[in-house]
């Protein structure tokens, strides 16, 4: 295996109960274990907020103003 | 961007660096970081980041990331290369674009790049063929842009900051991104201003950079869309502004990439059509479509247009979902038609294309790319 390409998984324990309820859902679906939904379904969780605004200092953000107003892009 | 002190250790001469002249795709790449529309990479990928592209399609850190940015090197080039070092990457004529601190030297398999990446080996396939060619060595680590190398459509460029200020003082709070790489269309009108119906603001953001003979050359498509948005768009709710990066035709690893990039310009949304970034018939026209289900932590909503005609019984653009009629009413909104036109001299079919862009065309003598 080359530098880089090891899985890197670790395990996390969840109640048996909701795991056959995971296995009972996927079936049919294009999940191929219970770990790789779960693995989804956390993924979808912890997205993140759309990025917030980058902390522009007021010099920059008015250069940034001057050129969009120098290209037409605000009035 | 490089602070005062480096640019001054830079332009000295007192510190020898090696030097990189590179091809132009690699200085783009390098801008494209530096501008952060590459975002969350800061430099030109390492060993690892390569496997976890190709394997995971996703960044060791687990962030969705699915097409690799290389800067390779030939054997005689890295000789005198080490691990550390600092090079300054350049255009032939030696201007410098970027300090490139080398972490990592490394080659890898370059036909295991293309199969993963491109879903085939084909060397039929434009991007298989150009990942072959590649040289056998490859640089990773974090770069510092010296100076974006100036472009005719410089006008036209807006960076990832530049977009976010843009959109906020428009008090756009749902944008979508359109990406493009044709003259616009009827059909294409269609789905930007379908998209608008739901969104605050459409972002038309063409890719500007090598193309395939035969595409419609770069500054017929900006100037196609720069009429169209001034003559039939509100003009406070579209932007246009080029992307300078090259079409890999990799498919839904590219539309992933391509969602990505324009999150990074502020885009909540992101239209996906039929077949994108495809070429030939290398991918499902929906593959795109369906890996964006792989990818629930993307941060930017993917759009989901089919396939669509002009009905001459519905008397507009429809698709199968919104038409009863049977084919013989409609007219496809075919590109290779739309060219066969154009280099015949003709006007496209007014249900395709206005005549306004038709114009524009046909106004010049040869405006396909050779």
């Amino acid at each position: 295996m080359k530098k880089g390409e090891e899985k890197k998984f670790t395990t996390v324990s969840i109640p048996t109960p909701l795991f056959q309820k995971i296995q009972d859902r996927i079936k049919g679906t294009g999940f191929t274990s219970v770990s790789s939904y779960v693995a989804y379904v956390l993924r979808e969780v912890i997205t993140e907020e759309p990025d917030e605004e980058q902390p522009f200092s007021k010099e920059d953000e008015e250069r940034i103003k001057d050129r969009l107003r120098a290209l037409g892009y605000l009035d | 961007m490089l602070s005062e002190n480096e640019r001054k250790r830079i332009f000295s001469g007192e510190t020898e660096f090696h030097q990189l002249v590179r091809k132009e795709e690699t200085l783009i790449d390098a801008a494209n970081i530096a501008a952060g529309i590459f975002s969350p990479l800061e430099g030109f990928l390492r060993q690892d980041e390569l496997a976890s592209i190709l394997n995971e399609r996703r960044l060791p850190d687990d962030t969705p990331w699915t097409i690799p940015v290389l800067l390779d090197i030939s054997e005689n080039e890295s000789a005198n290369i080490m691990e550390g070092d600092e090079c300054l990457v350049t255009d032939p004529q030696n201007n410098i674009t970027a300090l490139l601190r080398i972490e990592e030297k490394y080659r890898f398999n370059k036909k295991e790049i293309a199969e993963k990446v491109f879903g085939t080996n084909d060397p039929q396939h434009p991007g298989v063929a150009r990942t072959l060619n590649l040289e056998d060595v490859f640089l990773g680590g974090d770069i510092d842009l010296v100076k974006e190398e100036e472009s005719t459509y410089d006008r036209f460029k807006l960076s990832p900051a530049e977009t976010r200020i843009l959109f906020r003082e428009k008090g756009w709070r749902t944008i979508v991104g359109f990406q493009t790489r044709n003259p616009p269309h009827l059909g294409h009108e269609w789905i930007q201003r379908t998209a608008l119906t739901f969104a605050d603001g459409v972002f038309i953001n063409p890719l500007i950079g090598k193309k395939k003979k035969g595409d419609f050359k770069d500054e017929l498509i900006l100037e196609s869309y720069d009429r169209l948005i001034k003559d039939f768009f509100l003009r406070e709710r579209a932007v246009l502004s080029i992307l300078r990066t090259d079409m890999k035709y990799a498919g839904p690893r590219e539309a992933i990439h391509h969602a990505i990039m324009r999150k990074n310009f502020g885009c909540t949304h992101f239209i996906i059509g039929r077949d994108h970034a495809g070429v030939g018939s290398f991918y499902d026209p929906y593959a795109a479509q369906d890996m964006f289900d792989e990818f629930p932590d993307l941060g930017i909503v993917p759009m989901f247009f089919s396939s669509f005609f002009h009905c001459n019984k519905c008397g507009g653009i429809a698709n199968e979902k919104t038409c009863p009629h049977g084919e013989e009413h409609h007219i496809k909104f075919s590109g290779t038609a739309i060219r066969e036109s154009i280099e015949k001299g003709d006007c496209p079919q007014k249900e395709l294309m206005r005549e306004e862009i038709a114009e524009i065309l046909l106004a010049d003598k040869n405006p396909f790319v050779e």
